[in-house]
């Protein structure tokens, strides 16, 4: 597949998560656009894994079969990143509803006076 | 076209369609149900690039683990449309237009990229499977790897201890 197609989708979804997080109030949907963005991200990281293994097979090129590895091993410590946060993150989630019973975004703004 | 084509529209749409969901859906419950749908789309987006292991660790890490647990932080708190804040409407409109306008600046400026190669791989290629990730893993990787098992200790201690207040 072209690459151009890959690179709109993961542009279509992260500009879906951005939405996401200007509009929503509720703590835990933003988190999840969060989670879309990270996606994306990675959705277009693997693309471009395989775009360059197509490099390297390309005829005239030296022939390097593990071209692209890296990439994929960057979505795979994303996604060790980003099992980590969302443990802390909803945490955090969790004492922000004890506190204020609600997770209503707007209810954090001590900060403001 | 071919399968491979309609296999790509086909989870491109049931991932734009999912992602589309998760913002505008007023229950949260179902956010997270298109969200899943949303991650099975994109494991199966991996599978078409070859990238066998990332899809099945995208299915059990993400939708599996993650989205298991938004879910049971989202029943816990028993949240429903009714609990759910409401945003006013211009403001809204405002976060959907700065949104469309980011799209469109990106998709103005990577419209014309070139690069040597214009076409990603799909179903060939073996970098996806899990012995050259595996190698690559424990030879060069490994002192990341190793300290992201540090971070995940560290992850799991905040956790505990923020829970505990």
């Amino acid at each position: 597949m072209p690459i151009n197609l890959y690179i709109f989708l993961a542009l279509a979804l992260f500009s879906i998560g951005v939405i996401g997080v200007l509009t929503r109030r509720n703590a835990i949907i933003i988190f999840m656009c969060i989670e879309l963005m990270l996606n994306a991200v990675n959705l277009l990281l693997v693309a471009f894994s395989k775009m360059h293994l197509a490099d390297s097979m390309a005829p005239g090129a030296a022939p390097m079969l593990t071209n692209g590895i890296d990439a994929q091993l960057f979505v795979f410590f994303i996604m060790v990143v980003a099992a980590a946060e969302v443990t802390v993150g909803l945490a955090i989630i969790v004492m922000m509803y004890r506190n204020i019973h609600s997770v209503d975004v707007n209810f954090l703004n001590r900060l403001k006076n | 076209m071919n399968i491979t084509e309609i296999l790509f529209w086909l989870l491109t749409a049931v991932a734009l369609g999912g992602a589309l969901l998760v913002v505008t859906s007023k229950n949260p419950v179902y956010s997270v149900l298109a969200l899943i749908a949303t991650f099975f789309a994109l494991s199966g987006h991996y599978i078409l690039l070859n990238a066998q292991f990332l899809a099945v660790v995208n299915l059990i890490v993400y939708a599996g683990a993650i989205m298991v647990l938004f879910l049971f932080v989202i029943m816990l708190m028993n949240l429903n449309t009714e609990t759910e804040p409401q945003k006013n409407k211009w403001l809204k409109l405002a976060g959907t237009i700065a949104g469309g306008c980011f799209l469109l600046v990106l998709v103005a400026a990577l419209r014309d990229a070139d690069s040597k190669s214009t076409m990603a791989l799909i179903g060939e290629g073996d970098t996806g499977l899990i012995q050259n990730l595996g190698k690559a893993l424990f030879n060069e990787y490994v002192i990341p790897f190793e300290i992201s098992s540090v971070l995940f200790l560290s992850a799991m201690v905040g956790a505990v201890v923020l829970g505990k207040k």
